[in-house]
């Protein structure tokens, strides 16, 4: 039973401290959606994703009512794109097109999986895909697209990144009136997984059942409330905190996840145990790190607490649910967190420094803004970099990144909302374009062979 | 299935009464009561019975929320398992 002080610590945290589920994701394989021709599957992809999730709205606000826990996102992920869309891969936009409708229809603000799994190698197909990505994301509204470019088992697809480096800056231009948002949408990732539940990387693996539901809770807000009532405490004592905090958040999570699913007809996937901060004052990740004990995020000390923090998250909650998954982690979204916003106009925060930050938390360079005439070799040098250190380190690591058309450092992009704003942050203006022209592979790590 | 309403502000005269009576209208049963006071600001929390209520849940933890604007107060009114879950191993 729980006691009264219980009872007040809960609501203290949903009123005060933004505790919240981030997002009840469900995913739904297309892969009986294929059919002879791109517009026959392009309506049964809309029939099947609009009748198994018709009540994913309805369902997540009755879950809050019940349990007073806001539940911020309803989304959907779903088969990448490319794998249905095979015998006719110019056709792509098609079902891109339906399933920007289909979220429409169910109300939701981002469905994912416009994707290609091209971690070793390019096929015909997949190159044709991707070409078709800025196009369809300067087109849809809701859809979002993700490219996995490599991976610790095959190593990095230097190819693929090249062309990645290209559509950043295609779907950036071809969004040129909202801030190039179309980058905003795209995700370049090492070692994607199949079960994330965040936008804008979230896909629906061809490993999964054919409808799950994954649930990713937050609350950067509570870790810091939770870390400001022991001020002098030392950082085995914070981290033991931290863990606590973590549990309890994750429980709240495990419970709507598993109720979720049942009400909706799918399998519980997982939960994902991320920090996942919003422009909101008081969600804030870089003010855990600040409360830690760091000036301002991106000083030195910044990575320590970052994996001090990264590592006690994932503690607490693998013990609170039953089955964690997605990218479990930190993130450090540079336009989603006011404390990063900040330390980015300052000059606080570098993108040598995010770079660093990366290696010992979830994810990789997110919501970052750059100026809009950076070569697409350098941009898919910076792909290369995360892609490198999240195969070596046997994690994922991503690359968000939108280059601002017409701006430059100095300037700011804003895409309101959550996708929030950012300032334009310089990059190195060295040329890298004859490591990426040399194509080819970056081999498996050698600790990659464990069998 | 068992809620939990929680019922906090400045503390003033009636609360208790017209929570209680809030709630028998609406078929819901309190299975206990606890209040503690802090200065002049007023907790309480009940432990209610929910079945026999003639509205769902989700329903009457708006209408409490409503109420409670009313009156003064916040209160939330939520299902026991969210802190069932959060504060038990």
């Amino acid at each position: 039973m729980f006691s009264n002080n219980d009872v007040l610590e809960t609501i203290a945290m949903v009123e005060k401290e933004h505790l919240d589920i981030r997002t009840i994701t469900m995913g739904i394989s297309l892969l009986g959606c294929i059919r002879d021709s791109a517009e026959e599957t392009a309506r049964k992809v809309y029939d099947l994703v609009c009748k198994k999730a018709e009540n994913i709205v309805k369902t997540a606000s009755d879950l809050s009512g019940e349990y007073g826990i806001p539940i911020v996102n309803k989304r959907v992920s779903v088969t990448p794109v490319s794998l249905i869309t095979a015998a006719f891969p110019e056709k792509a936009p098609l079902v891109g097109k339906a399933l920007d409708d289909a979220a429409a229809t169910l109300g939701i603000d981002f469905l994912g999986g416009y994707s290609a799994l091209v971690h070793k190698s390019l096929a015909d197909y997949e190159r044709v895909f991707l070409r078709t990505i800025p196009e369809v994301l300067a087109t849809t509204k809701r859809l979002c697209a993700s490219v996995n470019v490599g991976s610790t088992k095959s190593g990095i697809n230097m190819e693929a990144v090249k062309m990645l480096g290209e559509i950043f800056k295609e779907a950036a231009f071809l969004t040129k009136d909202a801030d190039g948002i179309g980058a905003a949408k795209l995700v370049a990732f090492c070692n994607a997984v199949e079960d994330n539940p965040f936008m804008a990387g979230a896909f629906h693996g061809v490993g999964e059942a054919d409808t799950v539901i994954n649930v990713g809770v937050s609350g950067p807000g509570v870790v810091k409330h939770a870390l400001e009532q022991i001020p002098d405490a030392d950082l085995t004592d914070a981290a033991e905190m931290i863990k606590r905090t973590a549990f309890k958040i994750t429980r709240a999570g495990q419970l709507v996840a598993k109720e979720a699913a049942k009400r909706l007809n799918a399998q519980f996937g997982i939960v994902d145990l991320s920090l996942a901060p919003t422009p909101a004052v008081g969600d804030s990740v870089a003010a855990i790190l600040e409360e830690l004990g760091i000036e301002t995020v991106g000083g030195h000390g910044t990575t320590a607490a970052l994996a001090m923090l990264n590592d006690a998250v994932k503690k607490g909650g693998v013990m609170a649910s039953s089955r964690v998954g997605g990218l479990s982690g930190a993130f450090i979204p540079v336009s989603e967190d006011i404390g990063m916003i900040r330390a980015a106009e300052k000059g606080a925060i570098t993108l040598d420094k995010l770079e660093a930050m990366t290696c010992v938390c979830s994810v990789g360079l997110d919501m970052i803004a750059i100026p809009g005439d950076t070569p697409a070799t350098t941009i898919s040098a910076m792909i290369a970099d995360e892609a490198a250190i999240g195969m070596i380190n046997n994690k994922t690591t991503a690359v968000r990144i939108i280059p601002a058309p017409n701006k430059g450092v100095g300037e700011q992009v804003n895409f309101g909302g959550l996708l929030g704003r950012a300032p334009i942050m310089p990059v190195h203006n060295c040329d890298s374009s004859r490591l990426i022209n040399r194509g080819g592979n970056i081999p498996a790590p050698i600790h990659s062979f464990k069998n | 299935m068992r809620a939990v309403v929680t019922v906090t502000g400045k503390d003033k005269k009636g609360i208790i009464a017209k929570v209680s009576a809030f709630l028998a209208e609406r078929g819901v049963n309190i299975e206990d009561i606890s209040q503690t006071i802090m200065g002049e600001y007023f907790a309480m929390i009940m432990i209610v019975d929910m079945s026999e209520a003639k509205t769902e849940l989700s329903v009457l933890a708006k209408e409490c929320a409503e109420m409670g604007k009313q009156i003064g107060m916040a209160i939330y009114m939520q299902h026991e398992d969210i802190f069932n879950a959060m504060h038990n191993v």
